[in-house]
């Protein structure tokens, strides 16, 4: 087995992260859709071809650009995307353009970049790299698979760099739709207590997040990635004995966990996933959560990738993410567990270099 | 040098067939599956030919048993349909008696209800079930759902290289001792949403594609969905399973040319190709057929075309495009592809490329028009895709 070290990161979200700053300076939302602050495109991509590129493609070719350049690395030897919708708008923008026009006067643009492989592919275009592409389309897993995926490059010795990202855009329609349904609150919840919500449903986001993956560490390392396990469906039930399987795969028990990262998004139905592990076998651990501040999307586990390697170099909590508050330790060995309306389970470990 | 990956099962639905047999008999009867569009409202009807099964949606959802509270995509319809065929032809009993995942590829996933309920989504709740189906890993969730599968469940989409990719990855989890089994393929069906995409990048032919041939018009599209069972030496020894034919080889590459263009010397096609030799340890001459991506398109097949020279230089094997048959169907085409090239194992036969007249001027290349046997051990398989993603597959007898 080969050692898969996360030496770059580069995240467009809700929150200041393309700056210097670590969470310090925290932006409040009082609605239910969390845009991202935009970085100044125009330092990452000329003017001219911006305005051709969907708002994915922007966000990852900054996100992919940053990663990049924190690992000093030029062009990776594979790139794997993830994403759960694609670029969306495209896709909203195509389809309600056959419908209002009844099929006649279209134009191809959108067409091309609602194809759910546009970002790794312009990623690919702009850095000329001709390596291995792939895009996981999985719902929130996507981000997950990508990395599984990358340990196995490693191992197969295909690659020294990797590439990795999660990606997602906002689409006006379809979180319209989302909130008919009751998948985004029905009332403006905003993001301030978002862990304490009553109500179902969650607070939608949008953003890109990657990271430079290698096989060898840097004295730039955040940390290393130990593991990685996707679960389409479990159970509440069994959800301790399956983090208990996959830590004794990794010669790790529960006590040897330092930190627990989760992805609760303040649905009352769902986030008891969570709790059963935060009342349960992680009760003296300290915890962690962010989709108050990424908003939930089919990619938001990403954002908790980079926070949780962030703590790790930097061994500081922000403030405003913590669950509980158990003294102060050095974190060494970080879980992650994340699902989405009580599917689509990862658990990640990462550990410090 | 390793035998590569076991295939243990297939399955696959299309226009020319909703089994393995049925399809198998199409190709030998070079029987083909386009017609101009009759299930889809189109403004288009008249002017475009596809390739469409001829099963509806309600005799799918009969034939599946599922209760009235489904919320079933058609693309999820055909991908369960393909998927139970290949579990079935894999003799599986039990699938959770060993590490099983699925890897399902789609371009459309649930578009086809997005785009007929989009605005009526906001007046009403009739269908608002179909909300939660639209993005690309619902068809995969339902597969797996149908399947029994819990644990390894996930989907890739590269646009038309997507189910090649699927095979990939499942052949390298199974090589990476992460799965004993997998299942693995796309499914896609018509939409408007693709057909309309297609007409606007005009490469949609008006007739009967015709591949590799220089007066070629541009592409059919068409519907299908296809699954491979893989399946770990381990597994194949203790259960003294039936070896189909064995995944040798893979590889992917970027073309990073353009995003809808592929570059005019093939250069990611060339790379997935010698990337498959790396990977399958066999040399370009041993391979007896090539299953080219052959879309015919003009960019498509010249761009393939000198691909494949630089792979192989003057000695091109034997080679055709299976598209004419069945139409491009995007995300499930190499998995169709796959079906094809085992079958051209199994049988010792090259299936014809249709409606071929004149070579390309430019490479001179001739395929296969007629029914061909001969002994075949190894088959080439290309599936290229938007974004310059272009995969290669290597399938062997042995």
């Amino acid at each position: 087995m080969k050692n898969c070290y996360i030496n770059g990161l580069g995240c467009v979200s809700a929150q200041k992260t393309t700056e210097s700053g670590f969470l310090d300076d925290i932006v409040f939302y009082d609605t239910n859709i969390l845009p991202v602050i935009n970085p100044n495109y125009k330092e990452y991509i000329p003017p001219a071809a911006a305005r051709r590129m969907a708002k994915g493609v922007k966000m990852g070719v900054v996100a992919s650009s940053l990663a990049l350049k924190d690992a000093h690395v030029e062009v990776p030897d594979a790139i794997i995307t993830g994403t759960g919708m694609g670029c969306l708008q495209d896709s909203e923008k195509f389809v309600s353009a056959i419908i209002d026009n009844d099929e006649e006067f279209l134009t191809p643009t959108s067409f091309i970049q609602s194809t759910h492989n546009t970002v790794g592919a312009q990623i690919a275009l702009g850095l000329q790299c001709k390596a291995y592409n792939f895009t996981y389309v999985h719902s929130a897993i996507s981000f997950e698979s990508c990395l599984i995926d990358a340990q196995m490059k490693f191992n197969e010795d295909e690659a020294s760099t990797i590439l990795v990202g999660g990606v997602d855009e906002h689409g006006k329609h379809t979180n319209d739709l989302h909130h008919l349904i009751g998948h985004i609150k029905k009332e403006e919840a905003g993001n301030t207590d978002l862990i304490n919500s009553k109500t179902e449903g969650s607070i939608f986001g949008e953003g890109a997040i990657f990271c430079t993956l290698s096989d060898e560490q840097t004295e730039h390392s955040y940390a290393k990635l130990v593991d990685v396990e996707i679960y389409s469906q479990l159970s509440e039930e069994h959800l301790e004995s399956r983090i208990k399987t996959f830590l004794e795969a990794n010669k790790l028990s529960i006590e040897d966990i330092d930190l627990i990262v989760l992805g609760n998004n303040g649905d009352l139905t769902f986030d008891s996933y969570y709790k059963t592990i935060e009342e349960g076998i992680f009760k003296n651990t300290q915890q962690v959560y962010y989709k108050h501040l990424s908003g939930e999307f089919n990619t938001a586990s990403a954002f908790g990738f980079w926070l949780a390697s962030k703590i790790i170099k930097k061994q500081e909590i922000p403030t405003l993410v913590k669950i509980n508050d158990q003294p102060k330790k050095i974190y060494k060995n970080v879980l992650l567990y994340n699902q989405y309306r009580g599917e689509n389970h990862s658990l990640v470990v990462l550990q410090s270099c | 040098m390793s035998k590569g990956v076991a295939i243990t099962g297939m399955g696959i639905v299309s226009s020319i067939g909703n089994s393995v047999e049925e399809n198998l008999n199409a190709l030998l009867q070079s029987k083909h599956g386009i017609s101009k569009i009759s299930s889809i409202k189109t403004r288009h009807i008249d002017e475009i030919m596809v390739g469409e099964i001829d099963l509806s949606n309600e005799e799918l959802i009969k034939q599946l048993n599922l209760p009235e509270s489904q919320n079933y995509s058609r693309t999820a319809l055909l991908g369960v349909v393909a998927a139970k065929q290949a579990v079935e032809n894999a003799g599986i009993s039990d699938i959770n008696d060993c590490r099983t995942g699925l890897i399902s590829a789609t371009s459309v996933g649930g578009m086809d209800m997005t785009e007929k309920y989009y605005y009526q989504y906001l007046e009403d709740e009739t269908n608002h079930k179909y909300i939660g189906g639209h993005h690309a890993g619902d068809s995969t969730h339902k597969i797996a759902e149908q399947l029994g599968i819990t644990d390894f469940v996930t989907t890739i989409s590269t646009a038309c290289s997507s189910s090649a990719n699927a095979i990939m990855l499942g052949a390298r989890m199974i090589k990476a001792g992460k799965l004993d089994r997998v299942v693995v393929g796309g499914a896609d069906c018509l939409s408007k949403f693709t057909i309309n995409g297609f007409k606007t990048l005009m490469i949609l032919s008006d007739t009967y594609c015709k591949p590799f041939d220089n007066d070629r018009t541009g592409l059919n599209l068409g519907e299908a969905a296809a699954f491979l069972i893989l399946e770990s030496d381990e597994i194949v020894a203790k259960e003294n399973k039936k070896v189909l034919a064995y995944v040798s080889g893979y590889g992917n590459a970027n073309d990073a040319f353009h995003q809808t263009a592929s570059s005019e010397n093939g250069e990611g096609a060339t790379l997935a190709m010698q990337k498959a030799f790396k990977v399958s340890g066999i040399l370009p001459e041993q391979i007896d057929y090539i299953n080219a991506h052959g879309t015919a398109t003009p960019n498509n097949d010249l761009s393939e075309s000198i691909a494949i020279q630089r792979v192989f230089g003057s000695k091109i094997p034997d080679l055709s495009s299976t598209k004419g048959f069945t139409g491009h169907t995007l995300a499930a085409a190499a998995a169709i592809e796959a079906v094809y090239s085992i079958l051209a194992i199994q049988h010792n036969l090259i299936f014809p490329n249709l409606n071929f007249n004149t070579a390309i001027a430019e490479t001179g290349i001739v395929p296969v028009t007629k029914v061909k046997e001969k002994q075949i051990n190894y088959v080439l398989s290309n599936s290229f895709g938007f974004g310059g993603n272009c995969s290669t597959l290597i399938f062997s007898k042995n």
